[in-house]
């Protein structure tokens, strides 16, 4: 592990930060009282622990844009389906304490007069099973999309405004009563998860910490597979595809692989995001979404790792300030960061600093 | 996070909600209401002169002797009276039965004067029913109603139909004989044979015919066989009621099966028709839709075919040229007409001006990068939304039609045109060709197409590509302006209005292929009748789903569209 940190300042940094932070925020919540100066509130815990799982999936985006050079403005629909997944086992959970106090269904099911529990919900009683799903069906998904789409070489802004359209179908699809995903509110009124209580301090504080651990194993893995001979060849195609084509490698094997491992990591993140929030609806499917993460990454600059990270937290952070403190002003400054980073800072804030260093 | 939640929300209400339909149904009940004012005013126009000459030859009793009869309370009464005055062929009886009707006939308590009623702030202004004299306004407990209950009012449509049937305008007489079909029988038929030998008009006189016949399938049925044949040509509702009655009466079954089986023959040959007139509805529906579509997509045509630049603020570009329109109205409201057509130059201006100014400003430093070009539009088109929020409101506005825009085109009783969509169908293949021309014979044209062909080439020939790159952007911009105006006809105007179509227009130009004006405008037409006529048996959100899966595929295997570029320039 250490030898994969070598050459990875920002990681190293990004690492004890984050370790630090994991072991402060569990005591200052749980065991100093809340006149405390340092005391963490239940709310902040869960505050960060949803910008983890942004970070976490701002690092799933990097590997594919930073590292493979495809811009995908679809990503926010692999983290609403590991979302779902989690939700449906969340769902599930409830069991006969919803409104309707019906064992056998949740309560919009019985809203819409369904008989009985569709095919796709059976399994989701069981954690492992929806853990399986949360990284098959996005990796699933990953795979078909992107098996048609880099065999036919379908390449650049195209790739990217077909994974737009993609994620559009689905937020309309999930929008529908009859997919059988709760419609327009989604899946949310969760009660506990393994049977301990998720609004509970403890369950929150346990699921943050789980979050800062995925997070790390995540920025590891994904370290490994950019310093992995994978991790070259993806950068060699991200440079030079036809090349790499002409040199006899299969290129579409090298963009499938780190595609489908993408998805299944932004999945993850979903998962982790939803027991957090509560509640998963169709709106994480707007392109919108989609596009707001693919700045968090072009801020903190791609092809770094870290800095997708850095760019998710900041950018995160600064839209919860504005949103609460200038809600009319949180559009206009995310334009203006648009327009701004890619005309004047277009390898976001760890390019630059690297580039500093290089200098130095 | 959720203001995003409720920008699709809405955009998808806004969607399921075809308004169109709304006001092209609202105008059925228009075209009556026309009619029957019209009736109104020929009948206050003829005036005092023909009321005497009517007096003098008439045996029948004058309105001053029968209008008081309506004072009585037993409806069965007020039926025979309402019959007289019908009877009494004067100009007036109209207007009273229609009064009647509408429940605006009334009398003044004190002196028992029969008036027309009409609410005002204070109570009623009434005007006397026979001298057409204003008799001031009066509190409404000083007057009574002439109260009518169900099957007089059924007695008083039929009267008020057969009065209009010797009226000089052929559209009333028309009206009259539709609403008389479904009763028609006894008095009325007699004034319907009397009617047909003098009808100028051979459609009516094919109507008239329509309503005798299926007064005789009624009232005969088992004598009615030829009849029943004739009736086969007609798409009416009235029609279809009456032979599928037949059709599925028993004991007419037994008895005389040949005229049973005819209807259903006849019926078959209808529903055939109505059908038939039913797929050319929805393919004009589609062909409407996709007008919406190629206006949207073709100036994105220009600047994301033509400069390759990727513009995601296209659609905040159509925001900004509805949002002229509604400016436009507020500032001359009495003249809403003369708006729309004067926002059709100043959305275009507007529009083009944003954009020279987003490619001045923006775009400029980002040729070459087509990714970061996306992210940076993307940032404009965000700027830009909630600069419309802050300077109007968040709000969806509605923008006025002018009157010429709105009404039906009337094609036979199951077809009918809405005008408004004709003339979006007209206006985009008037703004396509326009652009055509622009693109493909005028001397900017020839510089746009140079740069995007060989830039280094065509500045070495003396073009100033910075310069044509601005004018490319602005033009396209401005069409997208000028789509708004078109789009502000179809919607609500709102701050998400781009949002719903910027999606859509890309893939319609990549479906199209890159590059290339037919396409944009083959693939938004197509585009627009596929998911009209998956609509019926998928549902609105299921037809657009399929339309988007259907067009990733399409562009899975077909990268470059429908109509690719070929030779060189396709490499670039």
């Amino acid at each position: 592990m250490l030898k994969l940190l070598k050459n990875d300042l920002g990681g190293r940094v990004f690492l004890t930060i984050l370790v630090l932070t994991t072991v402060f925020v569990p005591v200052a919540n749980l065991l100093l009282p809340p006149d405390n100066p340092l005391y963490v509130s239940s709310y902040t815990v869960t505050l960060i622990g949803k910008y983890l799982c942004y970070a976490i999936l701002a690092l799933s985006l990097d590997l594919v844009w930073g590292y493979l050079g495809i811009m995908s403005l679809g990503h926010g629909a692999f983290f609403a389906l590991g979302g779902y997944a989690m939700g449906m086992y969340l769902m599930r959970q409830i069991g006969d304490r919803g409104v309707y106090g019906n064992a056998e269904l949740p309560d919009f099911m019985v809203f819409l007069n369904w008989d009985s529990l569709p095919w796709f919900w059976s399994g989701f009683d069981q954690l492992w099973f929806a853990l399986l799903m949360v990284v098959l069906i996005p990796g699933l998904l990953a795979f078909v999309f992107g098996l048609l789409a880099f065999r036919s070489r379908v390449t650049g802004v195209y790739f990217s405004i077909i994974t737009q359209a993609l994620t559009y179908a689905l937020m309309l699809a999930f929008f529908r009563n009859e997919m059988g995903f709760g419609g327009n509110n989604g899946l949310t009124d969760f009660k506990d998860i393994l049977g301990f209580n998720i609004q509970a301090a403890e369950t929150r504080v346990a699921l943050f910490t789980a979050s800062a651990v995925v997070l790390a194993a995540a920025y590891l893995a994904c370290r490994s597979i950019v310093s992995s001979r994978l991790g070259v060849l993806s950068m060699a195609v991200r440079d030079a595809e036809s090349r790499v084509r002409f040199l006899g490698y299969n290129v579409t094997n090298v963009k499938l692989a780190v595609f489908v491992f993408s998805a299944m990591l932004a999945g993850v993140a979903g998962a982790l995001y939803v027991p957090q929030v509560g509640i998963i609806n169709p709106s994480e499917f707007s392109p919108l979404k989609s596009i707001e993460l693919v700045i968090w990454v072009a801020v903190g600059g791609r092809g770094t790792l870290y800095g997708a990270i850095l760019g998710a937290l900041a950018v995160s952070y600064s839209k919860t300030w504005l949103t609460g403190a200038f809600p009319e002003v949180w559009l206009f400054a995310l334009g203006a960061l648009f327009i701004l980073v890619t005309i004047y800072l277009p390898k976001g804030v760890s390019g630059s600093i690297e580039t500093l260093r290089k200098r130095r | 996070m959720t203001e995003s939640l409720d920008t699709y929300k809405s955009q998808r209400l806004k969607e399921e909600n075809p308004s169109n339909s709304i006001r092209a149904m609202n105008f059925k009940s228009l075209i009556y209401k026309w009619a029957v004012f019209f009736a109104m005013i020929l009948s206050l126009l003829s005036g005092f002169g023909i009321f005497t000459e009517a007096l003098a030859e008439s045996a029948t009793p004058s309105l001053e002797e029968t209008l008081p009869d309506l004072l009585t309370k037993s409806f069965k009464e007020k039926t025979l009276v309402a019959e007289r005055i019908a009877e009494s062929a004067d100009p007036r009886s109209v207007k009273l039965l229609e009064a009647m009707l509408n429940g605006k006939l009334g009398y003044i308590k004190e002196n028992k004067t029969m008036v027309y009623m009409n609410k005002v702030d204070k109570g009623l202004s009434l005007t006397d029913a026979l001298t057409d004299q204003s008799k001031g306004t009066l509190k409404k407990n000083e007057v009574k109603k002439v109260a009518t209950n169900n099957k007089l009012r059924k007695t008083l449509r039929g009267l008020i139909a057969r009065a209009q049937l010797a009226n000089t305008d052929s559209t009333v007489r028309k009206q009259s004989v539709l609403r008389m079909l479904e009763t028609a029988d006894g008095v009325a038929i007699t004034a319907l044979k009397n009617q047909l030998e003098t009808e100028p008009k051979k459609e009516i006189q094919e109507l008239i015919q329509v309503a005798i016949d299926l007064n005789k399938v009624r009232s005969e049925p088992h004598q009615s066989l030829h009849e029943i044949q004739n009736l086969s040509s007609r798409l009416e509702p009235e029609v279809r009621n009456a032979l599928a009655a037949i059709a599925s009466n028993e004991t007419l079954k037994a008895s005389d099966p040949d005229v049973v089986d005819a209807s259903v023959k006849s019926l078959k040959i209808i529903d055939g028709k109505v059908s038939f007139y039913k797929k050319l509805e929805t393919g004009f529906f589609g062909l409407s839709l996709g007008s919406v579509l190629v206006l949207a997509a073709i100036g994105l045509a220009i600047t994301f075919g033509v400069m390759g630049v990727i513009n995601m603020a296209h659609g905040e570009l159509i925001m900004i040229g509805s949002y002229t329109t509604y400016t436009l109205q507020q500032l001359m409201p009495s003249q809403i007409g003369l708006a729309l057509v004067l926002s059709i130059p100043a959305a275009f201006i507007v529009s083009a001006l944003f954009g020279m100014l987003i490619e001045r400003g923006v775009i400029r430093h980002l040729y070459g990068r087509p990714l970061e070009t996306l992210l940076a539009t993307f940032g404009v088109s965000l700027v830009l939304q909630q600069l419309v929020r802050t300077v109007y409101s968040p709000l969806n506005r509605s923008v006025e039609s002018p009157s010429w825009l709105s009404g039906t085109l009337e094609i036979n009783s199951v077809l009918s045109l809405t005008l408004n969509r004709l003339y979006i169908i007209a206006f985009c293949l008037v703004v396509f060709a326009a652009l055509y021309f622009l693109i493909n014979r005028s001397n900017i044209g020839l510089h746009v197409r140079a740069i995007s062909q060989n830039r280094q080439m065509a500045r070495a020939m003396g073009i100033r590509a910075s310069r044509v790159d601005m004018l490319t952007f602005g033009l396209g911009s401005g069409i997208a302006g000028i789509a708004g105006v078109a789009l502000s006809q179809l919607t609500n105007v709102g701050p998400n209005l781009g949002q719903g179509y910027i999606i859509d227009s890309f893939l319609v130009v990549v479906f199209g292929g890159v590059g290339n004006l037919w396409g944009t405008l083959v693939s938004g037409f197509s585009l627009g009748i596929a998911s009209k006529f998956l609509e019926p048996w998928s549902g609105a959100v299921l037809a657009k789903i399929a339309v988007l899966v259907f067009i990733i595929l399409f562009i899975q295997k077909y990268p470059s569209g429908l109509f690719p570029q070929r030779g060189r320039a396709a490499e670039g």
